[in-house]
């Protein structure tokens, strides 16, 4: 290499590195890397890296009982890895072909049911197999070294070296003295912050137009109707039992908080019935009407042990007494499910006589205001 | 400057020139040397983190699938798809192009089961990584920062998976659903607010599924992979912390390079992981939604559970008493806030802050690259059995109503079970794991200062019984051992200190003749050369260990029974 090697297309420019060049490359010139064998190579860069390999347990022996063994083994593992991965593609792509068609009907063919736990086992035992062989592998027929590599603290030098650096380019800057820039900078900054931040105003929205927490679409007179949009008589059930029922408005049955439970108090229970305080005459009959929405969490109370008068929430087991006005008795509810007062319109269905007049689910913080 | 063919070191294969070729423009080698020449220390408990990140490689795959496939949309359509028995059912995009999945993409139930049993194990290895790393104290510094990290996926993870099972929009999720917007209502002062922000309104409302699925596809997981990201590159930074044992110091790491051994443990444990979640989503359902059907609001299934990693709230919130309080003015703080929000904040910010607060407790600003055994920091391993078990109590009593099913107790009792359980459960723990503590710590001492139970039993001439101890070291004037304990494992059994020979190869039949074993062995401890020197490349640099260093707490020659096992003169 001299200086007069200017390479072809290039301007004529010096190609000699600068002063600062140096590393490893210096210590050892290529005719003493050439004449190293590769062991001593390896632990010469692993030493650069501040890595001694202290002892290395060898792989058995070459053509030993052991490693045909552990060949055997490893051989076996892989290649049944390989067998399952092309079953699983025979599988999924058999089904329809040659295979019975892998689509669940009711009724159709054991095959249909088997196809997805058969392509996740097929799946499953290629990846295990093929993980299980590499361990193997490392295990049994790789040598096994112990290496020690060092670990350094932080150097003294970087630092004061950085800091110096740093600390010039700040001083550089002048921003210390230059007070407008800085002043300047940090009100660019909380300006550009709030700009940033403020499309997110586009989410927030006002909870308090229209109540929209406090009301239902009940309102008096209209019908309280099941699921499919029957309307119901007071004779339609037995006492003890309860309906889920609706507003009969358009889509009242898919409204998240409408949902009602209309129940007909066995005669015991009737007698026994503590109504909330002004609430008295919200029953028509021995027919009550509670939200079913827990007033804990939102999860429809769904269960009614009618022996004992409970109505249980499924999600966090607050339990309500229906003759006690819906008070919750157990669990983790503090408030009644509110009563909606019902009567019966002239062709002797039932309707409410007016909205819920609290808010229906969950509490929240200003409720009571509402 | 041109290379030619004849110069020394010039690669001569194909492979080898490519290699310069590459090597000449992106000027790899050095780096990829020291990369190759990483050593990572060698300990099972130190794979649960990587279980956890090929967990996430798993989600991320199948997660990218189902986005194929998956519809974030509130609009009612009518299923018509290949399920019957939901077939003219009303239901929304979200959930029929979930159904479409399961039961109309060739393979897609698979794909999608692999998922969500990707997303259990990547939270329940989160979970037990959290925990190695706790009882160890290898979040002291200077790890603190990747304790952080970790606590952050952690609690990401727990918010991605809530946003994933809640965006099928099926009975079981529109359930949870319901219930975070109840949590979200009970924030005092906001709560109303912030619902409006994140529902776009009342509950349910049409944006919820979009945005959930926004989040749990982009925002979430891009900053779950940021962390992973940071978490690692701190990681290889500092370098791996190490169990104490011969020739590991503060200053150094023992155990492989990372090629190939290391590369080819982890590749393989990466396919296990692979393997037993595709088993898993093949062989075992998980969410048969097509079973709950669509979400209604004035229906619930019983057993309504979340994901294992949300159930320990919802067991606080089923034990939580029903305390709302009432404030001057007609507001309120409603009782559902302080098991959802408080209590998790509480957990949380211990979690995150407990690296600091043992800093200042114990006044132990040193750093520390050499872990603990737990039973050598007994306050800070009880306390973290008093947290898993007032953890466990809580996530028992998030499934208390099947507890109560399948074992016929009465609920409310299970409630009460799990009140009082929540408030007695941890001291208790805190003071039988203080004594476990105690006890190992002095029965490590004893053996180290009286050695090893030997099992033998000889008679003295006048007549006294006496059991043979095996020294582990020197002995001094009195028969005791003068080893200190030095944080790790202390032999307690005659085997682990070359008591028997060692045991025979091969798995149904022996492999090795049982005599050859039992001379070469007798040979080594004799000093004398193994049978082939070839077999024996050690270039040690430090002879005075006598041991590898990875044989763990192996005490080096002192603790070698002589003459072939036979325990020495017994002391005591």
């Amino acid at each position: 290499m001299t200086t007069h090697d200017t390479r072809p297309g290039s301007t004529g420019g010096s190609d000699t590195p600068g002063p600062l060049y140096g590393g490893p490359d210096d210590d050892y010139t290529p005719e003493q890397l050439a004449a190293m064998p590769r062991e001593d190579l390896d632990r010469l860069g692993a030493r650069y890296d501040h890595v001694e390999v202290l002892h290395v347990d060898p792989g058995p022996e070459p053509g030993s009982a052991v490693e045909k063994r552990a060949v055997r083994q490893v051989g076996l593992t892989f290649a049944l890895a390989g067998l399952s991965a092309f079953a699983f593609c025979v599988v999924y792509a058999g089904a329809g072909w040659f295979l019975p068609d892998w689509q669940w009907e009711l009724g159709s063919s054991t095959f249909s049911t088997l196809y997805t736990p058969l392509l996740g086992l097929l799946m499953g035992l290629a990846f295990t197999f093929f993980g299980v062989g590499l361990v193997l592998y490392t295990k049994k027929l790789l040598p096994h070294e112990t290496a020690v590599q060092d670990k350094h603290d932080g150097s003294h030098f970087d630092r004061v070296t950085t800091g110096a650096t740093l600390v010039g380019g700040l001083h550089n800057s002048g921003l210390a003295r230059r007070k407008l820039i800085t002043r300047t900078l940090v009100f660019m900054g909380g300006g550009l912050g709030l700009m940033l931040l403020a499309p997110l105003g586009g989410l927030i929205k006002n909870p308090n137009r229209g109540n929209p927490l406090g009301t239902t679409s009940w309102a008096e007179g209209v019908r309280l109707v099941r699921d499919d949009g029957t309307p119901i008589r007071p004779g339609d059930q037995v006492p003890g039992s309860l309906e889920t029922v609706f507003p009969a408005v358009p889509g009242g049955n898919r409204q998240t908080d409408v949902a009602t439970m209309l129940i007909r108090l066995r005669p015991s229970q009737q007698e026994a019935a503590v109504p909330r305080a002004g609430q008295e005459d919200f029953g028509y009959g021995d027919y009550v009407a509670y939200s079913k929405i827990c007033t804990h969490a939102g999860c429809p109370v769904s269960l009614y042990e009618q022996e004992t008068s409970r109505i249980l929430c499924p999600c966090h087991q607050s339990q309500f007494d229906v003759t006690q006005g819906a008070k919750p008795v157990f669990g983790p509810a503090t408030r009644s499910l509110p009563q909606l007062p019902i009567t019966v319109d002239d062709e002797g269905f039932f309707v409410a006589r007016s909205d819920y007049i609290e808010a229906v689910g969950p509490t929240y913080w200003n409720r009571e205001r509402i | 400057m041109a290379r030619t063919a004849t110069a020394p070191g010039a690669p001569k294969t194909l492979v080898g020139k490519a290699a310069l070729e590459v090597d000449d423009r992106l000027i790899v080698a050095g780096p990829l040397r020291r990369t190759l020449n990483k050593v990572f220390p060698d300990h099972w408990s130190f794979l649960l983190g990587e279980i956890a990140l090929y967990s996430f490689i798993i989600l991320l795959l199948t997660g990218t699938y189902l986005t194929f496939f998956f519809q974030a949309s509130m609009t009612e359509v009518t299923y018509d798809g290949s399920y019957a028995p939901l077939r003219g059912v009303e239901m929304s995009i979200a959930y029929a192009s979930t159904l479409d999945i399961s039961f109309d993409v060739r393979g897609g139930l698979l794909i999608r089961q692999i998922h969500h049993w990707a997303a259990l194990l990547f939270m329940a290895s989160i979970v037990c990584h959290m925990l190695r790393i706790f009882f160890t104290g290898a979040f002291r510094r200077p790890r603190e920062t990747n304790w952080l990290i970790g606590v952050a996926l952690l609690i990401l993870g727990i918010f991605e998976g809530f946003a994933g099972y809640s965006m099928p929009d099926d009975l079981l999720s529109g359930t949870g659903l319901r219930i975070m917007s109840a949590i979200i209502l009970s924030i005092p002062v906001i709560g109303t607010w912030a619902h409006w922000a994140v529902f776009g309104g009342d509950y349910v409302g049409d944006l919820i599924v979009g945005r959930l699925y926004i989040a749990h596809v982009l925002i979430i997981p891009a900053i779950i992979l940021g962390l992973i990201a940071l978490h690692l590159l701190i990681l290889v930074k500092q370098k791996h912390t190490q169990f104490p044992g011969p020739g590991r110091t503060e200053h150094n790491v023992v155990g492989n390079r990372l090629f190939p051994t290391f590369a080819g443990k982890a590749t393989g444990l990466l396919l296990v992981v692979f393997g037993v979640c595709a088993a898993l989503g093949g062989l075992v359902q998980i969410n048969p939604l097509w079973l709950w059907g669509p979400y209604n609001p004035a229906q619930v299934s019983a057993a309504s559970q979340p994901d294992w990693y949300v159930m320990f709230l919802d067991g606080s919130t089923r034990l939580f008493p029903a305390w709302d309080i009432y404030l001057p003015g007609n507001y309120n703080i409603p009782a559902l806030f302080w098991p959802t929000v408080v209590l998790p904040g509480i957990i949380f910010t211990l979690l995150l802050a407990y690296p600091m607060l043992e800093r200042k407790l114990t006044g132990d600003t040193a750093s520390h690259h050499l872990l603990q055994r737990p039973r050598d920091v007994p306050v800070r391993t009880s306390l973290g059995l008093m947290a898993i078990s007032f953890y466990v109590v809580l996530l028992l009593s998030g499934a208390n109503d099947v507890i109560a099913d399948k074992f016929d107790i009465s609920l409310n009792a299970m409630t009460w079970i799990g009140r009082i359980g929540l408030i007695i459960l941890p001291p208790i723990a805190y003071v039988i794991t203080y004594r476990i503590c105690l006890g190992l710590q002095q029965h490590d001492r004893e053996v180290l200062e009286h050695g090893i139970e030997t099992g033998v039993i000889r008679r003295l001439p006048h007549g006294e019984f006496i059991e043979v101890h095996q020294p582990l070291g020197p002995v001094d004037e009195h028969g005791h051992g003068e080893l200190a304990y030095g944080g790790a494992p202390v032999p307690k059994k005659m085997n682990q200190v070359g008591g028997a020979r060692r045991a025979i190869r091969g798995f149904f039949s022996p492999i090795e003749e049982p005599q050859a074993v039992e001379l070469e062995q007798r040979g080594e401890e004799r000093g004398l050369a193994p049978a082939d020197p070839h077999r024996e490349l050690t270039t040690s640099g430090r002879p005075a260990e006598g041991g590898r260093p990875s044989d763990g707490g192996r005490p080096s020659e002192g603790g070698r029974p002589s003459e072939g096992g036979r325990p020495q003169e017994p002391r005591d």
